[in-house]
């Protein structure tokens, strides 16, 4: 069979000694060395963030600080959602576009200050993000840094249903922030910026610490009863939830009305993109990300043909329904709820139906 | 999962795959390390009895949650039978690789095919680079 293992040489989370003592399956992904699963497999992974509470190490993703009097005003006129209504402590999802509304990344931005806010972006995508927003900075004469605060944190995702329960009694009394909120609390005598945010479909906390004490957090949280995931599982959970992945479900070469992201974009606030993304709202998309199941065997993967037009952009086993599901665009006109589709896997037609998002939803639990 | 295991009976090719001769069929099935590098397996789809098979050729597919992977024919011949099992219990190939986990039985056209293959030695000393 052909190898499926991956080799190179990548940089290292602060969490790797865990995740080798833990003997982790470790690949290279967006130039990071990170757990793609631990020894339980991923379909246990799944279920414990599913039925209990699962950490993942997502130290790959990158950080992004705007600070300066324009810190508010410059990232409503480059974000797609509308960033003054981002109260201090919350949280925000929205996506960066080109000119032409293709989308360069999707992101969560929190407000820290009136002057401070930090970006959260895909790790493909960091550095390419930074240099957008600067080149727009420096064009726009905006008073803002743009500080790269990559190396400032570690980050862990704590998610599950258990997920608060199992952290609360590490913050001694210190509330958890609610959903799409965030707030600096201690954790086990470690600071860190809590998030209500997640990509599991599952209540749960993103922290944010700095990378010295990272370490010591993985520890306390596993301790607490946290199963460590890794990469796979985290794919399969926000698959299942209908999250975008960026390089699979949103590119540069379509827009975010085509990707089902129309309800972040504000094109009111005249954000760089915003014309092209109204124009495409207006006349309507030519095709549209949608969700699928498979029906009977057989799992479509990302770059199967849908027959009639459109392809598919993730798919998996869905561990929690167990049958394939993913995510395609399809032409416009054959993207309602119910619709049957056929999808070319390797040769073979496998037939599916348009199903509503999110596939798997907490309360069917 | 099981720990990594070669045994010495088998017959190794290169891309993951091991033999067990018996006169003149053979038993197929991937390594513990195939199966190991794959992750749960949850769909294996077997070609139809009759079907030809050629050496180093692409003859089946096992899918795990992450990723599909072709199956290559360490030998040359004729599918005679296939592991029906695997349809309702595809997690075998992952935990017992070399027992329940085999994936077609087949008659062999080309003895001489045999001196190609490795054994456990020679095929875990691939593994080691």
């Amino acid at each position: 069979m052909a190898d499926p293992a991956a080799a190179p040489v990548s940089k290292r989370t602060p969490l790797h000694d865990r995740h080798v003592a833990a003997r982790a399956k470790l690949v290279d992904f967006a130039g990071w060395e990170m757990p793609v699963q631990y020894p339980s497999g991923i379909r246990g992974e799944h279920l414990a963030v599913r039925e209990h509470a699962g950490v993942f190490d997502v130290s790959h993703m990158g950080e992004i600080e705007t600070l300066g009097a324009d810190a508010g005003p410059f990232l409503q006129h480059m974000l797609s959602n509308d960033v003054d209504a981002i109260g201090r402590g919350a949280a925000q999802y929205s996506v960066l576009c080109r000119h032409d509304g293709g989308v360069l990344d999707d992101l969560f931005t929190y407000r820290l200050g009136a002057e401070r806010l930090l970006t959260v972006t895909n790790a493909s995508n960091h550095s390419r993000d930074i240099a957008w927003l600067r080149e727009h900075a420096a064009a726009g004469s905006w008073d803002v840094e743009l500080r790269d605060a990559l190396e400032d944190y570690a980050m862990l995702a704590v998610q599950g249903p258990a997920a608060r329960s199992l952290l609360e009694p590490l913050g001694a009394g210190a509330p958890l922030p609610a959903r799409m909120r965030c707030a600096e609390i201690a954790l086990q005598g470690i600071d860190v910026l809590a998030c209500g945010t997640g990509y599991t479909g599952e209540d749960g906390l993103e922290l944010l610490v700095a990378p010295a004490q990272a370490p010591a957090l993985w520890d306390a949280v596993v301790a607490a009863g946290a199963t460590p995931a890794g990469l796979a599982a985290r794919d399969t959970l926000r698959l299942e939830a209908c999250f975008h992945l960026y390089g699979n479900d949103l590119m540069e070469s379509r827009g975010p009305i085509e990707a089902g992201l129309g309800w972040c974009c504000k094109e009111q606030t005249g954000f760089v993109g915003a014309e092209a993304v109204a124009a495409v709202r207006e006349r309507g998309p030519r095709e549209r990300l949608v969700a699928f199941a498979i029906e009977g065997p057989g799992i479509a993967r990302q770059g199967n043909p849908v027959v009639g037009g459109g392809e598919v952009t993730s798919g998996s086993l869905s561990p929690s329904l167990g049958i394939g599901i993913g995510m395609a665009y399809v032409p416009a006109e054959r993207a309602a709820e119910g619709t049957a589709l056929q999808i070319d896997v390797r040769g073979r037609l496998r037939d599916a139906v348009i199903r509503a998002r999110p596939l798997y939803r907490r309360s069917e639990r | 999962m099981a720990d990594p295991s070669y045994p010495d009976d088998l017959r190794y090719h290169a891309e993951h795959d091991w033999a067990r001769i018996d006169g003149e069929s053979a038993t197929f099935g991937i390594t513990w390390y195939a199966q190991d590098a794959l992750g749960e397996v949850v769909f294996f789809d077997p070609p139809a009895v009759g079907t030809a098979v050629s050496k180093d050729e692409p003859y089946a597919e096992v899918e795990s949650v992450k990723a599909v992977s072709d199956v290559i024919s360490p030998l040359s011949g004729e599918i005679v039978e296939v592991n029906e099992a695997l349809a309702e219990t595809p997690e075998a190939i992952n935990e017992d690789p070399y027992g329940g986990g085999w994936l077609v039985r087949v008659r062999l056209s080309d003895p001489a095919e045999l001196d190609d293959l490795l054994d456990a030695d020679a095929y875990q000393a691939t593994l080691a680079g």
